[in-house]
């Protein structure tokens, strides 16, 4: 909601919609005035003039409203882990899904590893890669909380569908230490071959941090990849780590939040792909 | 000290699963058949079989299996004849989707561990275990980074989800014994379950914290042939078991056996003996998760570093299980606090250079 108020883009924020009256969001929608609405997704389907739909409810609602809006003839631009429509990585395959009228954005660990995975895959065919994101326990919602399983499956499938990794692994940690700490992840890569050109990794990465601070400034390397020997199932291998720290913008949530933050920074992108795409605008994005 | 009887705890040996984090995670078939049919046969009655970071944890992050731990469980599972096999599970790491991997291969018991402040992640995996028939405990890891009253909700949140008992696991062999009366008292006057205590010996104080846990009334505790485990490794099953029996509540161990399962099973397999040597002491004294022993010492000697100023530092960022990628990151850290002092400028692509080297 707030990065649509700081930048509307091509979209128009018509409606926030809860399912609690009471709720502190519902509450600052209104302060600010914006359409609300506490009776779930039935406002939203009955508005015609909406036309881009972000549901950051849970994995089971989405379920249930991927099937309402597709009806109602609305774009979901699904934030939970429910995966009913193709996944999405902006600085990877933004412009090959804007035909669709359902788009996953995988998890926040997906949105911040998968691009980075995609990246060594570009210069070397990946055999593995395993991510363990760790996020503050005061930025992990009773959602992933509670569907914490969702997180590591979904998060596997996209290192694997969309990183062109062979085989996907991921680990989340919740780390309870105060002040907070900055959501941080760690990617680690195992090349399908030994021969690659490390220089070219590098490049490959750096090149990838750079799009997607475009749209997460807070998305840094805290040192250039590194190039470990580990034991593995396919013998001793080298592997490549990566540790990347996620800073928020701090719009709204506090900058420790790095994995909301970069979940909310992909959806808007997305959003205003799909906006410029219905107004008839061409743009040059990954595909 | 409390004047109440003792009562003879539930002791579940956890060599196969603790253990395998001193043995870098490669237990054979051979050795998990050896080692069950001797502890069955000496009457310990559950046997904890899996990767030393749970269902799941062949990684990169925590080290891979040579063998399955689906293949060693099932291997156990038609080994023992009276004991049950148990699977740890870490929500994070493992899923329900290798807990029902596990329970096909026959565990009859899950612990399921989340870090002390967490408890809430679990909801789903006991769910799933009751629904399954399992008999379950819950693990809250590394209790010493929390008061008594505080771990005593995340408890009563797990007793809640259907847990049959919880531990207070003193993951990085950090507590004193009075620390641990406090918390298993804590949790006996607010859950209605069982309560467990597992052992750390980085301070030299695995056996006297167990022996502290039962005299608080703790209902299970758990131990490790020859105290195979990571750190220091954990309280000994044997030695346990002489304990009990001198104390006058054996629950049924045949302490000999043990003694010779110890002696000529595990310790001939044993990469070393873990001890509270330098590090390991470092572990307890900076309160650290045990399993960042090896791992440590790994990165360190890559980097030329001293163990212990990783270790520290890690404690000082209030590391949490399972964190084990932070090592390596507190490493780059050092070394480019270093370089900095020494007026080398910028550590990243120097250190990208060396690494590459090698």
């Amino acid at each position: 909601m707030y990065k649509l108020l700081r930048n509307p883009g091509h979209m128009e924020l018509a409606m926030f919609a809860g399912i609690d009256p009471q709720s502190e969001g519902i509450a600052r929608a209104k302060k600010l005035g914006i359409p609300t609405s506490h009776e779930g997704i039935k406002a939203i389907l009955e508005d015609p003039e909406i036309k881009i739909v972000f549901d950051a409810t849970s994995a089971k609602a989405h379920v249930r409203h991927a099937k309402l809006l597709r009806e109602a003839g609305k774009i979901a631009i699904d934030l939970t882990p429910a995966a009913r429509g193709p996944y999405v990585v902006p600085p990877v395959n933004l412009g090959a899904h804007l035909d669709k009228d359902n788009v996953n954005l995988i998890t926040c660990g997906g949105q911040a590893t998968i691009p980075l995975v995609y990246a060594v895959s570009r210069v070397v065919p990946v055999r593995y890669a395993e991510i363990v994101s760790t996020v503050a326990s005061k930025s992990a919602g009773p959602g992933t909380r509670q569907n914490i399983d969702e997180f590591t499956f979904t998060t596997a499938h996209g290192l694997e569908a969309i990183g062109r990794a062979e085989q996907g692994k991921a680990i989340i940690i919740l780390n309870p230490a105060e002040p907070p700490i900055i959501m941080r992840n760690t990617v680690y890569v195992i090349p399908a071959t030994e021969e690659f050109d490390q220089a070219a990794v590098v490049a490959s990465v750096d090149q990838m941090v750079a799009e997607v601070q475009q749209y997460v400034p807070g998305y840094r390397l805290k040192d250039a990849p590194v190039f470990d020997r580990r034991r593995t199932p396919w013998g001793e291998r080298t592997v490549v780590a990566m540790l990347l720290e996620v800073e928020g913008a701090g719009d709204f949530l506090p900058p420790y939040s790095g994995n909301l933050d970069i979940m909310t920074a992909a959806a808007w992108r997305v959003g205003e792909l799909f906006a410029q795409h219905l107004l008839g605008i061409r743009q040059e994005v990954a595909a | 000290m409390t004047t109440r009887t003792l009562k003879p705890p539930r002791v579940t040996d956890t060599t196969l699963r603790d253990g395998s984090h001193a043995m870098r995670h490669q237990f054979t078939r051979e050795q998990v058949r050896a080692i069950v049919a001797a502890l069955d046969e000496a009457g310990v009655p559950v046997i904890e079989v899996t990767h030393g970071d749970g269902l799941g944890g062949s990684s990169i992050q925590y080290g891979f299996s040579g063998t399955s731990e689906l293949e060693l469980i099932e291997e156990a599972a038609k080994t023992a004849k009276r004991a049950k096999i148990a699977a740890l599970l870490l929500p994070g790491i493992g899923t329900r989707k290798e807990l029902a991997a596990a329970i096909e291969r026959g565990i009859k018991v899950v612990r399921i561990a989340t870090q002390c402040t967490e408890a809430d992640i679990s909801e789903q995996h006991f769910g799933m275990a009751k629904e399954m028939g399992l008999e379950t405990v819950g693990f809250l890891m590394m209790a010493h980074m929390r008061p008594p009253e505080f771990l005593a909700e995340q408890a009563a949140m797990m007793e809640s989800y259907g847990a049959d008992c919880v531990y207070i696991v003193d993951s990085a062999g950090a507590m004193l014994p009075d620390d641990v009366r406090r918390r298993v008292a804590a949790l006996k006057e607010r859950l209605s379950i069982q309560v467990g205590f597992h052992a750390h010996n980085n301070l030299g104080l695995a056996i006297g914290n167990t022996l502290a846990a039962i005299e608080e009334g703790a209902d299970q505790v758990d131990g490790c042939l020859r105290g195979l485990g990571a750190g220091a490794g954990n309280a000994a099953t044997e030695l346990i078991a002489a304990v009990l029996d001198k104390l006058g509540i054996n629950p049924g161990l045949d302490v000999f056996k043990l003694m010779d399962a110890a002696e000529y099973i595990v310790a001939p397999i044993m990469p070393y003996q873990p001890i509270p040597d330098r590090d390991a002491i470092t572990i307890g004294y900076a309160g650290v998760y045990s399993t960042f022993l090896l791992h440590a010492r790994h990165i360190a000697a890559e980097f030329g570093l001293d163990p212990r100023e990783i270790l520290v530092e890690l404690g000082r960022r209030q590391a949490v299980a399972g964190q084990e990628d932070w090592i390596l990151d507190v490493a780059l850290d050092i070394v480019r606090a270093k370089r900095g002092a020494e007026g080398t400028g910028d550590a990243r692509e120097p250190a990208a250079a060396e690494r590459g080297a090698d």
